[in-house]
């Protein structure tokens, strides 16, 4: 197998500037892989599958019964980001979080960003993440948003823009490191040919941003990642990272809060705990406080919270820079709080809460791609052109129900590189999702989850919608 | 540790224990019969392995004769029996699952190795092609997670939670095989001093993965002798004397309460039946009645294990009593 019939096609292509023609990143990768007798690849593809499969490295699909669990689909063919792009990414979702961790800070407490006439007051409060329980907070060192990951695209001219930030508990890193391990395995020898830069010091960067959060005079801090537990889709990554950073990993039902101190039951009594990263949404938290029905969360935590005894990442309250009507804003959002013009633009975007925009939208809705303001895995949207006349009329009457929970976007055609398909490679849409920490400063993992659209043409890259990964691997400055 | 964390190591463990014995029982049947060709038209020659479980009921009502298919698929492959093979991977590998993050990576990938090999199975009858293999390699893969265990956890909490419930499992286990498998020997009297008579206590012996240790300590096989191995020797880590000692020594390492002395009902009781084996001997035992003193071992372990799940899992209730006492560090 090798690339000489590989067709980039119309789009951006990630591996190849025209048909035959490599980029220059990936010229050493492409000159190794066609110099592999025939089926190495397919033997080395397979291997990895099932070093995946031992490992347990499996996410549950939402609504099915009886599979509960299968691999995140791989492709050994990596992804290359040159160094040169990874410096503009860096500074661009960089620049990105702290300007919406300042927003989340104004939107709680004293609300500048509104008094000014920025961004209204109606398109906040009539958010479904916007919380009003957490008005006044004040969370240690004024970070809100500790972990997010910012899903990038590109466009058929290779221009890099934000789809959407997800500040709440974005998952996946966990795959990134996974991807990593097992390519180091799979394909070695280009590896060493290359200078990759290393993701594996994940876990001792996000140990000492949580660490940032409590105060120095506790000596021996417990720290706990608190999950759903074994059925999520994400349990494999909550129980990575705990492993990983050595920390204990807990169910609500370990938590009990006394006296505004969150504890956990051991097999000698209870035990503080002073941070939690929490893996479970804002509704769940705390039956006391949000969703009374949520069995996942511990009675009592947000006092507690709210009392300083224990630091919570991610802040509750961050989803509103989630939602996909304030991201129609952030660029003004980050020009109001740092002064300077966002580095990486935002996909245009008419809010259908706007009359004018949702008659533009509803016309063209062929060309649109149509998204609820607060959705993630890509439930509930709609690609326009790839979408049925049904399809599109049952989007409108949505559209129509509930304007403010519907945006609509231009179509972007997804930058595309080469995946194993049977014995040949064919080009798939990807994206790329960086991971943020803000800890003592912001500091962006350097890799991410590349995630690709198994089928053909298709422009979803959602694991929950047959999505599949690929290792990211950006290279380091001075690199040929 | 957290209690349900603990919890979970513990049933892991003993999970794996089972599974092991359950593929040794039936290896060493179907050797067994492949030296005594008579039992092998024998219609009740595998329904010893049924009695073992003490669910015969549950048996008969579901599969009927206790014929070889059926008495393999019970204890291998049925989803309706908590106590088959595959019911017991599926929860040792769930009970992993939620504590990947404090047992060793490579525990937790051999164990879901294992279980879908077996799993993989799906029908049961590819694996009874070569049942010999299949069997032999269940009881090596859990070989090798003890192995892997031995030489890789610290010795911690989470070890001790291991040792626990591996060797409470073993005890109960071992008694179990010796009480069903020298009542169903004993009244072939004609058998005694002939070839027959030694394969079927060998079997026994080999049942319990004991018969070269045996032979090195006695070199005679008589019942008397059997029993007095399999329930008092000291060094031999399937003996019940030393998996009780073994439990006892974990578990009074993970409350810090010297061996000899109690602080709590679970280290009373543990202590008591741990002092019952010490000073006790076989001929002790003959006398009581070897099933009684069997059944009694077995009602021990059984009120010990409540004890354990009291003391150390069972949710506890935030009241003013354990307010008082929880730490704070």
């Amino acid at each position: 197998m090798n690339f000489e019939s590989y067709n980039p096609g119309k789009f951006y292509d990630e591996f190849f500037s025209k048909p035959g023609i490599p980029r220059a990143e990936v010229k050493k990768l492409i000159d190794r892989v066609n110099s592999f007798p025939d089926t190495e690849l397919t033997n080395r593809q397979k291997a990895a599958e099932a070093a995946f499969m031992q490992m347990g490295i499996t996410f549950g699909v939402y609504g099915d019964q009886k599979g509960l669990e299968k691999i995140f689909p791989f492709d050994i063919i990596p992804r290359i980001i040159n160094a040169q792009d990874w410096n503009l990414i860096e500074r661009g979702v960089t620049q990105r979080v702290y300007a919406l961790n300042k927003f989340i800070h104004d939107v709680y407490n004293e609300q500048k960003i509104i008094k000014d006439g920025v961004i209204s007051k109606e398109i906040i409060l009539s958010s479904v993440a916007y919380r009003k329980e957490c008005l006044g907070l004040k969370p240690p060192k004024g970070i809100w948003c500790h972990i997010s990951g910012i899903d990038l695209v590109r466009d058929e001219n290779g221009q890099f823009y934000v789809l959407e930030d997800n500040l709440r508990c974005p998952s996946g890193v966990s795959y990134v490191l996974g991807n990593r391990r097992v390519m180091k395995h799979t394909l070695p020898v280009v590896f060493e040919s290359l200078p990759i830069r290393p993701v594996d010091d994940y876990s001792n960067r996000l140990a000492d941003t949580l660490r940032n959060l409590i105060p120095e005079s506790i000596l021996k801090p417990n720290i706990v990642i608190l999950t759903p537990g074994i059925y999520n889709s994400a349990y494999f990554e909550h129980s990575f990272l705990a492993q990983q950073m050595g920390e204990e990993l807990v169910e609500g039902r370990d938590l009990v809060v006394m006296d505004d101190f969150v504890y956990m039951r051991t097999t000698k009594g209870f035990e503080r705990v002073d941070a939690i990263y929490r893996r479970i949404d804002d509704d769940f938290l705390d039956p006391t406080v949000f969703n009374p029905d949520s069995l996942l969360g511990v009675p009592g935590l947000m006092q507690s919270y709210r009392s300083g005894k224990v630091a919570l990442a991610n802040a509750p309250g961050t989803g509103i820079a989630d939602d996909k009507a304030i991201y129609s804003f952030v660029p003004e959002i980050i020009k109001y709080y740092t002064g300077e013009d966002a580095i990486l633009p935002n996909v245009p975007t008419f809010l259908c809460g706007d009359e004018k925009s949702r008659k533009h939208v509803i016309e063209n809705i062929e060309n649109f791609v149509v998204k609820t303001t607060h959705g993630s895995g890509g439930y509930g949207m709609l690609i326009g052109p790839y979408s049925t006349k049904e399809q599109q009329q049952k989007m409108i009457e949505n559209i129509m129900q509930d304007p403010r929970n519907y945006i609509g976007q231009p179509v972007i055609q997804l930058s595309r590189v080469p995946v194993i398909v049977k014995d040949r490679f064919e080009g798939r849409h990807i994206d790329l999702r960086p991971y943020i920490l803000y800890g003592e400063d912001i500091n962006v993992l350097p890799g991410g989850l590349t995630r690709v659209a198994l089928e053909k043409d298709s422009l979803v890259v959602n694991s929950s919608q047959g999505g599949g990964s690929k290792d990211t691997w950006v290279l380091a400055e001075g690199s040929k | 540790m957290l209690s349900r964390v603990a919890n979970s190591i513990f049933w892991m463990s003993r999970y794996l224990e089972r599974v092991e014995n359950a593929a040794r029982l039936i290896e060493t049947q179907l050797h067994m019969l492949l030296d005594l060709p008579s039992l092998r038209e024998d219609p009740n020659a595998w329904k010893p392995l049924v009695d073992i479980t003490g669910d015969g009921d549950y048996f008969s009502e579901k599969l009927g004769d206790p014929t070889r298919e059926n008495v393999m698929f019970f204890h291998t492959f049925d989803d309706d029996y908590p106590h088959s093979i595959k019911s017991c991977l599926t929860a040792a590998r769930e009970n992993a699952r939620s504590v990947r993050e404090v047992i060793p990576s490579e525990i937790w990938e051999m164990i879901n190795k294992l279980y879908l090999d077996v799993a993989g199975m799906g029908t049961s009858l590819k694996a009874f092609t070569n049942p010999h293999k299949f069997y032999s390699d269940i009881k090596m893969a859990s070989h090798l997670i003890i192995g892997i265990a031995y030489t890789t956890m610290s010795r911690g909490e989470a070890w001790h939670f291991a040792q626990l419930g591996r060797y409470l499992e073993r005890a109960d286990k071992t008694s179990r095989i010796l009480d069903v498998k020298y009542f169903i020997m004993l009244p072939r009297l004609d058998y005694v001093g002939s070839s027959m008579d030694n394969v079927l206590w060998s079997a026994l012996l080999k049942s319990t993965n004991s018969f070269e240790m045996y032979r090195k300590r006695f070199n005679l096989i008589s019942p008397q002798n059997i029993v007095d191995f399999l329930i008092f020797d000291r060094e031999f880590p399937r003996s019940i004397i030393y998996c009780v000692s073994h439990a006892e020594q974990s578990l009074f390492r993970i409350t810090g309460t010297p061996v000899g002395a109690f602080n709590n009902e679970l280290e009373r009781q543990c202590g008591k039946l741990s002092g019952k084996l010490n000073y006790s001997n076989v001929s002790e035992v003959m006398s009581i009645g070897l099933h009684e003193f069997l059944d009694g071992i077995q009602s021990d372990v059984n009120n010990l294990d409540n004890a354990v799940f009291e003391n150390f899992f069972a949710i506890k209730k935030v009241t003013d009593s354990n307010r008082a006492g929880f730490q704070i560090q």
